[in-house]
């Protein structure tokens, strides 16, 4: 008694590779997904970042302030994005998130410094991403202390002694506990909202055609409109629903500060999940079959987790992948629910994430209307 | 006269450059039952899917319910009710959400009234609250009959509505819809069974996109010209083979203990058979069926299609 028949087993395998062959789409995301992942793991991905935006508030214009500036850009570690001498610009800056740091030089610093008096640098930070702004802030001390040290020669020589000409007062805002899961719960609820909207819907209208009733559904006079908009409504209503129970999650379970307004939260979400949506009906037209439309979703949410900063700081990645990053809606969510929760940002602070969602919605709907079918053409 | 249901010229439509359905003219009478017969792959359902405005002609012209099959597909649909070879009802939608469903779409009025209504008349309550899929075949087919007719339309399409149905459900589905002729409903049915091809009003016979015959069953039958003849008794196996390559000869089939045998031409038909008569079977002239018709259309549409 034989257990398995070989001729049996080759017919099998056989007949997959068959079929594989067929479903090209399912075969060329067979292949795209591993080399995506190649790329993005391999090259956007830096979880010690880099080239950091860095804004300096300076007040005072002396060479030693103009060291220390050029010392700062010159370091791997940050890119000096705006010389600033407005203290309310400053937590504009961070607030919008246009830098993670902000370092302001006293006024009379060059006196100070002179003088032996170990002036105080103030350094903001945004640490509401910690990984972001952790070995970053670390070497801030090293290379302010060390590039000064150079300028201190002749009489000032003895000021190069321990500790170091200056001093730092580093300051990490809207997370001054470190903690991560301050970062990550608000975080998720993109996360969460960008995979089940897209799936669902994806999965929604191919079933439609796969099953037959779409060829039902045409004959009668409903408009494609009418689809669409029929088949998003209930899973706006999921999206809500899974949004409430993360905030309340995140407020009982996890103890998240929510310092913004919840309101202007759920109201400004609608334009995140009618995006993702509106990508799952264009895969849904694309896709001939559940498989496939499942797989296009999964190749969307994969540059969405890995480069939208959910899980390693955006500002870190390379210029080509903040740019992908950037047509991401999740990469312009997160900063608004970041922003909320952990900023309290208000509506003037989120507008600047608010115009790409709106665009990339405009878009992806236009897409969706353009190439659903009609008819069975 | 009234304007007819149907009333189209000139309809053709390729997929990649193979015309499916070629030049195709088709009148259809108010209340009138027009069976539309051919092989599969004959264009049938091509045909009927551009009637609905499921898929655009490459050109022709005509009109359906007195609007324009071409640009006012949308008010077309509104009166048709169109029926799917393949069952296309939400299978885990109960019978009575998927009628209710309908009903909402074509904005049906008073339509608690309407979908109850609906399952009294199909006899559809014993399954009101059952999913779709769970239905047989019978019972599906009824269910999409009853779905196709829920906005009250005009005029039915049904795309080979009684595939895989058993004979009574058929025949109670036959039953349905003389009823609904008798009451000014115009229908076009598809279907391979020439059973129900003889309950047809008037036929249309169509292979690869080409019209080869249209009218009642007899003008049909008539038109072909065949002659048939019925042999009864022992040996037929033998015999068939024995006759089939005789001149004139254009089919045998068998049918139980009797052999039909066809050919165009009645005379040399006769000539051919007449060295044969002395065996011991019985030989004699019977009414050629529809069935035989379309064989010998079939035959010469496939030798003509393989061109």
């Amino acid at each position: 008694m034989s257990l398995i028949s070989p001729r049996r087993f080759w017919a099998m395998v056989v007949k997959e590779f068959v079929q594989m062959r067929r479903d090209r789409l399912t075969f060329a995301m067979m292949i795209g997904i591993p080399l995506m992942q190649l790329i993005l793991f391999g090259f956007a991905i830096n979880s010690n970042p880099q080239n950091l935006p860095l804004a300096v508030l300076s007040n005072d214009n002396t060479e030693f302030s103009r060291t220390l500036i050029a010392a700062m850009q010159n370091s791997l570690y940050y890119r000096v994005t705006e010389v600033i001498s407005k203290e309310s610009e400053a937590k504009t800056i961070l607030k919008r998130g246009r830098a993670l740091f902000v370092v302001t030089i006293p006024p009379d610093f060059g006196r100070l410094l002179a003088r032996g008096d170990r002036p105080t640098l103030l350094v903001e930070s945004d640490a509401s991403d910690p990984t972001a702004a952790g070995s970053a802030l670390a070497a801030l001390s090293t290379i302010a202390n060390q590039s000064l040290n150079r300028d201190l020669t002749g009489p000032l020589l003895p000021l190069q002694a321990a500790p170091g000409p200056v001093d730092l007062n580093v300051q990490r805002l809207y997370n001054p506990e470190i903690q991560t899961k301050y970062n990550i719960v608000p975080g998720l609820m993109g996360v969460v909202l960008t995979m089940t909207m897209v799936i669902i819907t994806a999965l929604a209208i191919t079933r439609e055609h796969e099953r037959g009733t779409m060829e039902n559904l045409l004959c009668t006079p409903v408009k494609p409109i009418e689809v669409m908009l029929g088949k998003i409504t209930p899973y706006i209503v999921v999206g809500y629903i899974q949004m409430s129970l993360i905030i309340l999650a995140a407020r009982v379970i996890f103890q998240v500060p929510i310092l913004g307004s919840l309101p202007l939260l759920l109201c400004v979400s609608i334009l995140f999940i009618a995006a993702n949506l509106a990508v799952g009906i264009t895969f849904s037209t694309i896709a001939q079959n559940q498989l496939q439309a499942m797989q296009m979703a999964f190749f969307f949410f994969l540059p969405s987790i890995l480069l939208s900063g959910f899980m390693f700081p955006f500002q870190g990645m390379p210029g080509w992948a903040q740019w992908v990053g950037s047509a991401l809606p999740l990469t312009h969510y997160l900063r608004v629910v970041r922003g909320i929760v952990l900023k309290g940002n208000g509506l003037a602070d989120i507008a600047p994430e608010l115009w790409p969602l709106a665009l990339f919605l405009v878009v992806m709907m236009t897409v969706a209307v353009k190439r659903y079918r009609q008819t069975l053409d | 006269m009234s304007q007819p249901a149907i009333d189209v010229r000139g309809i053709t439509k390729s997929f990649d450059g193979k015309v499916v359905v070629n030049n195709l003219s088709l009148t259809v009478e108010r209340g009138e039952i027009y069976g539309f017969l051919g092989p599969n792959g004959s264009g049938k359902t091509t045909f009927i899917r551009m009637l609905c405005g499921l898929l655009r002609p490459d050109s022709g012209s005509g009109q359906c319910l007195g609007m324009d099959v071409i640009h006012d597909a949308v008010n077309i649909k509104k009166h048709v009710g169109y029926m799917a070879q393949r069952f296309s009802l939400y299978g885990d939608l109960s019978v009575r959400e998927n009628l209710d469903f309908t009903a909402r779409i074509y904005g049906v009025a008073n339509r608690k009234d309407a979908v109850a209504g609906m399952i009294e008349r199909m006899s559809l309550a014993p399954y009101a609250d059952q999913l779709a899929q769970s239905l047989s075949g019978g019972w599906k087919q009824r269910l999409a009959l009853a779905a196709s007719l829920i906005h009250g339309p005009e005029l039915l399409l049904l795309d080979e509505p009684t595939a895989g149905v058993d004979p009574k459900a058929r025949r109670d589905f036959w039953d349905e819809i003389h009823e609904l002729a008798g009451q000014g409903l115009t229908a076009l049915i598809s279907t391979h069974y020439m059973d129900e091809a003889e309950r047809c009003h008037r036929l249309a016979y169509i292979a690869y996109g080409d019209l080869l015959a249209k009218g009642t069953v007899d003008e049909v039958v008539a038109a072909r010209g065949l002659a048939t003849w019925e042999v009864a008794g022992p040996g037929l196996y033998e015999l068939a083979n024995r006759i089939k390559a005789l001149p004139g000869v254009e089919q045998v089939a068998h049918f139980g203990k009797t052999l039909h045998v066809s050919g165009p031409d009645p005379e040399k038909l006769k000539t051919s058979l007449e060295p044969l008569m002395n065996g011991p079977q019985s030989y004699r002239v019977t009414p050629t069926s529809l069935e035989e018709v379309f064989i010998s259309m079939m035959n010469q549409s496939s030798a003509a299609g393989q061109r």
